[in-house]
């Protein structure tokens, strides 16, 4: 990459850029900086409202900086775009000789360099320094990944490491933030969002998008069997549930109750309990199946059932005629006043050959009480009640698995970078006479004391043990 | 006695500590300061008591949840944090200067959530997008890092006022090293930014199996990415730029800025849901 194009300078120094925690830094306070803005200016709200919050100047001027979207707009995917480049060229840039440091065979330690730490600790011991390699040996083996021993002029010493790929934490870190932008992108692109209400007992195929507001059709279909709202004392919601069934080509497959938090998810679709309402029964399919009407006897006080339907006339009982329903009425006005709602109208045919037009508001069943001279008071039994429809979020998202895999690489990433380091420790034995001087001495890559610990536990460690 | 009142008392008791810790900071005595270190563990055990009875309570209301799910409730965990790391801190590098430094934010902390009109101690019931074990995750995490990041924005304070141009006083000379203070600053920070960065995990998790999508924009989403963004951007000028001192003291209180905004500021700015409901 290094080498590409034909003006090699340029590309260098634009590599050089490209590479440089300048860069790093810069962007991390822009994608600061103006984050801030889209918090300040609502998102995604309606013209209307924003002209009448920043007149027609600063409207024009936000709508073609894209402020109204600005997460999505060209420039701060741009910002985005660009650090996850500037983390790509830095690992390639860092990464290819870190490696050669990290996978090494038999990792390099010189004596001399030891020797010049500024944390070390000593102690002498009785006896020859031969006596105690062995020993020492596999004291530092329990402790260290990695141990050597070398033949010193005067004695012997062993170098022990641990921790070498501990080196590698911050470019895990640092993949961490580029499965995460890949998995947004991925779910941008590949992933939709959208909602769909559902009345009770009623199936859905299809949802609507949350952008755009274009349609979603599904490979199967939801169907809502029953809605359910329950709420504490104080009145705040407890708890919402839809009982959801799916259904493939009209078998139902899967069945499950969903609640807040407790999405149901099927064929890498998602469906997440959001939000409910209330719509008015459905009285034309009641009719259709039968709607059930009563008939008091005004003379016996005696109250009489029949299902009805639509042009079938009915006998009534005590030998008084016959009525038959004959439509619904979306509205009726009573006088021409008030507004009934919903009414049902009949004939009523009576022995002696008269009909009557009655006409039954649903909503009030003591109306028919009103006409004069009537044998019977007629009433639409069963109020048909109103309906529950679920709300439900509907999601496909197949950039989560990589966003998720980049939220532990970064939880481990951060963990091995701030608390683990590479250690390296020589302990170095020098004979002298019948005395033997025992040094230990480390150092790390970072985190100076814990080296020191380090240090301080394996002088004492193999002090202990020659006494013992 | 109820949960709310003795947590009255741990809002004085952190105020008396405090008092105790600048006390023995101005007058240059180990007496009053050895007794600030026993008031802050005793604040610390009746914090911890006052929170295990509030979870006690809540399921004697019949609503049963961990004491984690309000403005007041977090705030009690924040001030605990506070007062528990520093504690840690204080341990570990035997001086008690920076106490005056760290106390008064745990006491300003319960203060607010004890006196504050605007918020309410009582127990609530669980709306049912809060029931979510990913919830507690998200909230204990959240607060553990602020709480670094609390104890980062005192010490470079005590670094800013130590190392100011007109020189020291004789109160800040008592200040342990400016290199200490550095070192003692990144150290928070790490720790402040390894559980930011989970805490805004745990809550990407926790809105995703409520809402169906780990990350909307929503501005205290926004602001604690931007916070995070702060704190990254203080860890690479210190590790790869070399900054010390004086500037990374500047980013850190700037960073502590942005975390108080993610905290309080966000319900002033227009068009927001409150805590936690969405
Ligand atoms: C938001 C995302 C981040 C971006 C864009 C970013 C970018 C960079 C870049 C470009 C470098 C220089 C790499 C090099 O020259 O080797 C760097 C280095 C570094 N970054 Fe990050 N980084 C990010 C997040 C983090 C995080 C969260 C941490 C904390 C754990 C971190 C820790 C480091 C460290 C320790 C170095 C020094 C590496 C070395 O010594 O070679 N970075 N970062």
């Amino acid at each position: 990459m290094k080498t590409e194009g034909d003006a090699p300078r340029a590309s260098s120094r634009f590599w050089r850029l490209l590479i440089s925690i300048r860069l790093t830094v810069f962007l991390l306070l822009s994608l600061a900086a103006t984050s801030i803005i889209g918090t300040l200016v609502p998102q995604n709200a309606s013209p209307q409202d924003y002209v009448r919050a920043y007149g027609e100047f600063l409207y024009r001027l936000f709508y073609v900086l894209d402020v109204f979207d600005m997460y999505h707009s060209w420039w701060f995917q741009t910002l985005l775009v660009l650090l996850t480049a500037n983390i790509v060229a830095c690992s390639i840039d860092r990464l290819s000789s870190l490696w050669e440091t990290v996978f090494v065979k038999t990792p390099g330690f010189r004596l001399s360099a030891f020797r010049k730490l500024k944390d070390r600790e000593s102690f002498s011991v009785q006896g020859s320094a031969d006596a105690l390699e062995a020993r020492y040996a596999a004291a530092a083996a329990r402790r260290f990944t990695y141990t050597r021993t070398e033949k010193t002029g005067e004695g012997f010493c062993i170098f022990a490491e641990k921790g070498r790929w501990t080196r590698l934490g911050v470019y895990i870190v640092h993949f961490s933030v580029v499965f995460l932008l890949m998995g947004g992108l991925i779910g941008s692109i590949f992933g939709f969002d959208g909602f769909v209400n559902i009345p009770e007992g009623e199936t859905v195929q299809a949802v609507r998008l949350r952008s755009g507001g274009g349609e979603q059709p599904l490979e199967f279909a939801i169907r809502c069997d029953d809605f359910q709202v329950s709420f504490y004392e104080t009145g705040a919601p407890k708890e919402y549930r839809s009982s959801l069934v799916i259904l493939e080509e009209g078998e139902e497959v899967l069945q499950k109750d969903i609640i807040v938090n407790d999405p149901l998810r099927y064929r890498g679709i998602n469906i997440f309990q959001s939000s409910y309402g209330k719509i008015p029964g459905d009285l034309k399919a009641t009719l259709e199946k039968g709607i059930s009407l009563s008939f008091t006897s005004r003379a016996s006080g005696m109250v009489y059932r029949e299902t009805a339907l639509v042009g079938k006339p009915v006998a009534l009982p005590e030998g008084g005629g016959t009525f038959t329903v004959k439509e619904l009425l979306p509205s009726y006005r009573f006088m021409g006043q008030q507004d009934l709602g919903e009414t049902l109208v009949g004939s009523l045919a009576s022995p002696d050959g008269g009909t009557t037009e009655v006409k039954l508001p649903i909503r009030f069943s003591r109306f028919d009480k009103m006409r004069k001279d009537a044998r019977f008071v007629i009433a639409v039994d069963e109020v048909v009640e109103e309906r529950y429809y679920t709300g439900l979020q509907v999601t496909s998202d197949p950039g989560v698995p990589l966003v998720y895999a980049g939220f532990v690489l970064m939880i481990l990433g951060c963990i091995v970078t701030f608390f683990m380091s590479h250690q390296r420790l020589c302990i170095d034995v020098v004979g002298r006479g019948r005395k033997t001087m025992v040094t230990v001495s480390g150092a790390a890559n970072k985190n100076r004391a814990g080296i020191q610990a380090t240090v301080r536990q394996m002088s004492r460690r193999l002090n202990a043990l020659d006494r013992g | 006695m109820n949960s709310s009142s003795i947590l009255s008392i741990v809002t004085f008791v952190y105020g008396l500590s405090a008092l105790l810790y600048i006390i023995c900071l101005i007058f240059r005595k180990d007496a009053p300061g050895r007794a600030a270190t026993w008031t802050a563990i005793l604040g610390v055990a009746g914090n911890i008591l006052g929170v295990g009875l509030r979870w006690v309570e809540s399921y004697q209301l019949g609503y049963g949840h961990a004491p984690l799910s309000n403005l007041y409730e977090s705030l009690v965990f924040f001030a605990w944090a506070i007062v528990t790391i520093y504690l840690f801190v204080e341990r570990r590098y035997k001086n008690r200067v920076i106490g005056a430094f760290t106390m008064p934010l745990a006491f300003l902390a319960m203060a607010y959530a004890s006196l504050s009109p605007n918020i309410s101690d009582r127990i609530q019931p669980l709306i049912p997008a809060l029931k979510s074990n990913w919830l507690i995750a998200h909230v204990i995490t959240c607060f553990l890092g602020y709480a670094g990041f609390a104890i980062a924005f005192g010490i470079s304070l005590m670094y800013v006022v130590r190392e100011r141009p007109g020189g020291q006083g004789p109160v800040s000379s008592r200040f342990p090293e400016p290199a200490t203070l550095d070192d003692l600053t990144h150290k928070m920070v790490q720790f402040g930014f390894l559980f930011l960065s989970i805490g805004i995990i745990t809550g990407a998790v926790w809105a995703n199996s409520a809402w169906g999508r780990y990350w909307g924009w929503d501005p205290k989403e926004t602001w604690s990415l931007i916070t995070w963004f702060v704190y990254a951007t203080l860890l690479h000028a210190r590790l790869m730029r070399g900054w010390r001192g004086r500037k990374i003291a500047y980013i850190s209180i700037l960073g502590f800025m942005a975390v108080l905004f993610t905290y309080f500021g966000v319900n002033l700015l227009p068009g927001l849901h409150s805590y936690g409901a969405q």
